[in-house]
């Protein structure tokens, strides 16, 4: 039984709730409820995140950013070839910092879907980004991603207008700012896609949130040739926000309301809010010199190998 | 000491010894590339079986349709650089498994053996009709060329060493993309490579990428876009998605020649599509425009 079978079955608790009139048996149902999502909702699989990850009544960027920032202006376009839906980008307020905003969008409905591309940028998404980083550095703003998307779209006019160019030059430019950056993981983190604007200082993720070089589908299909082993795909590929913190590749996982962030929004936008307050005032103290030095040497060692030293037998040996 | 410790400690470095023995017969081996096994090679193209003496001749080019065949990193070395002039750097490192993937030390054992090479990326220092350069190569035989964090380690190591050295940094790409049991790890291998390109602009020094076939996926999204003169081989396949999951996206079919060298030239993603038999020359050429930082 996975998270969504619960989550229907906990739907129908509380649907029971609202026809009842008698006060016993109405805590008798809520005791019901509680101990279910005690028992239940908590210790999830990794399949289970990923469909928390992927569920549409998650909160998007734009929620994230109209419930987290304040005064947020949406600036559009990339000057070169056009404005990609796909990447919401702008100027906002938080806790007195004026940061530039810069989120991955998905849609709720399937029309919206469909006007932003289910979240898949084009190059000129990732050039519009990397406009706006380069203008906040211009005007020394701290730079916020917010990180959901399946990955970079695999079209023939991205291809064509240079996807991987645009993910290179964003990956190349973000290593140098001097503004801090802070990244997100606010649903899917997939491939090269969630990289291209998430390579911040600091990494943060929601707890049912993923992030991954490849779907667990893809993964399945590649390695063991059948995609239908997307669960046992997922157990492997170290995924879900506590892996990753586990293996020193995120910062800090931002806690969500027991059965995912939108079933309480409100407490999940706070506690972005938080988080991100307070890494800007960390980030406040520092040099431009320290911010950039800082972001390049977290991913310079990021890595793991071994190397055979030669010289450390010296002396030990002759 | 112990005299086990000290006994173990005396096999490891004979063992290294050995290891380092058959890395200095590389460029022995690259005067006479390795042969492929057989006498004949079918090319793919063409369907013609060639000589495969006639096909080292011709820089494993068909004399009958002019395509490339993939070529190892030991002989993409022998067929680029001046005759023993290659020195390899960066030597030792060993792959783990990070992730703990069922069979992925005895895959990459079993490419060791196969290709005779710790990783897929070789670099080194290396000279071309004379002028000095560093010189790297990814090896499409060893797991397709892909990057997991060895690999993106030496990439950022040969970096570095361009920059002690201040020498021009050449890359041969060769890959189809992240290494998928690294995981997580891989996708990061594309953060810290492109990061140290950027390094290597900020000493104005001098940055190609060849991008042979194939080269797609986190590689291409990484370092081989990010050359300052980015060259190609004819025909090879280029992009960041591969042809069969666009189909599958798109649910249509391609156009011709979609992907390859000369369509991203005629897009603008690529400087020039050079042929194998005049890359050596271009890249003389080119180190030669830019020796003393570009000043003529």
């Amino acid at each position: 039984m996975n998270i969504l079978d619960k989550e229907k079955k906990l739907e129908a608790l509380e649907k029971e709730l609202s026809h009842l009139d008698d006060e016993d048996a109405i805590q008798d149902i809520r005791i019901k409820i509680e101990d279910y999502k005690r028992r239940a909702m908590k210790n999830l699989t990794a399949w289970d995140r990923v469909l928390l990850a992927r569920h549409k009544k998650r909160p998007t960027a734009q929620d994230v950013i109209d419930n987290v920032f304040d005064d947020f202006i949406e600036l559009h376009g990339d000057r070169k070839y056009g404005d990609d839906k796909a990447i919401v980008g702008g100027i906002g307020k938080i806790g007195g910092h004026v940061v530039t905003v810069i989120g991955e969008q998905k849609g709720k409905t399937t029309e919206e879907n469909i006007e932003c591309n289910f979240a898949m940028p084009h190059p000129e998404g990732y050039r519009k980004a990397l406009r706006l980083m380069r203008q906040a550095q211009k005007f020394n703003r701290p730079i916020v991603t917010l990180i959901d998307t399946p990955g970079a779209f695999p079209g023939i006019g991205a291809e064509a207008r240079g996807q991987s160019e645009a993910i290179a030059k964003n990956l190349q430019e973000m290593s140098q700012f001097g503004v801090p950056i802070l990244a997100v993981v606010i649903g899917e983190g997939g491939s090269g896609g969630a990289l291209a604007i998430g390579m911040g200082n600091q990494v943060f993720m929601l707890e049912n949130s993923i992030y991954s070089i490849l779907s667990p589908e893809g993964y399945a299909s590649i390695l063991w040739k059948d995609s239908s082993l997307a669960q046992e795909a997922a157990e492997a590929m170290k995924l879900t926000s506590y892996d990753l913190k586990e293996l020193d590749i995120i910062d800090a996982i931002i806690p969500e309301p027991v059965g995912g962030a939108h079933r309480e929004p409100e407490k999940v936008y706070r506690a972005i809010q938080s988080t991100l307050i307070q890494a800007l005032a960390y980030y406040s103290q520092q040099s431009p010199y320290e911010i950039k030095t800082g972001r390049y040497a977290k991913y310079r060692n990021l890595g793991f190998f071994q190397r055979f030293n030669y010289e450390n037998l010296k002396g030990v040996v002759k | 000491m112990k005299r086990e410790q000290l006994k173990e400690a005396f096999e490891r470095k004979k063992r290294f010894k050995n290891q380092l023995k058959t890395y200095r017969q590389k460029p022995e081996s690259a005067k006479t590339p390795d042969v492929p096994k057989g006498l004949y090679e079918k090319c793919k193209e063409c369907k013609t079986t060639v000589v495969v003496e006639d096909l080292i001749k011709n820089r494993f080019v068909c004399p009958n349709c002019d395509n490339h065949f993939r070529v190892r990193a030991v002989d993409r070395i022998g067929i680029t650089v001046d005759e023993d002039s290659f020195v390899e750097k960066g030597l030792g490192y060993i792959t783990l498994n990070p992730l703990f993937q069922d069979h992925y030390e005895q895959k990459i054992s079993e490419y060791k053996k196969k290709t005779n090479l710790d990783e897929a990326y070789v670099y080194g220092y290396a000279e071309i009709k004379r002028h000095p350069c560093v010189i790297g190569v990814l090896d499409s035989y060893f797991m397709m060329g892909s990057m997991g964090s060895v690999v993106g380690e030496k990439v950022v190591k040969s970096v570095e060493y361009a920059m002690v050295k201040r020498l021009p940094l050449i890359m041969f790409i060769a890959s189809g993309g992240a290494r998928m049991q690294e995981g997580i790890y891989s996708l990061m291998q594309m953060a810290k490579t492109s990061g140290a390109i950027q390094k290597l602009n900020e000493q104005g020094l001098l940055y190609i990428s060849v991008l042979t076939h194939p080269t797609t996926g986190g590689v291409s999204a990484s370092f081989a876009s990010l050359g300052d003169i980015i060259l190609a081989e004819p025909k090879a396949l280029i992009g960041f998605a591969g042809p069969r999951v666009i189909k599958q996206t798109i649910k249509q079919s391609l156009p011709e020649g979609f992907q390859t060298a000369e369509f991203l030239q005629d897009k603008g993603m690529v400087d020039k599509v050079v042929h194998r038999h005049e890359m050596q020359e271009t890249l003389s050429k080119l180190l030669s425009m830019h020796e003393k930082g570009g000043r003529a």
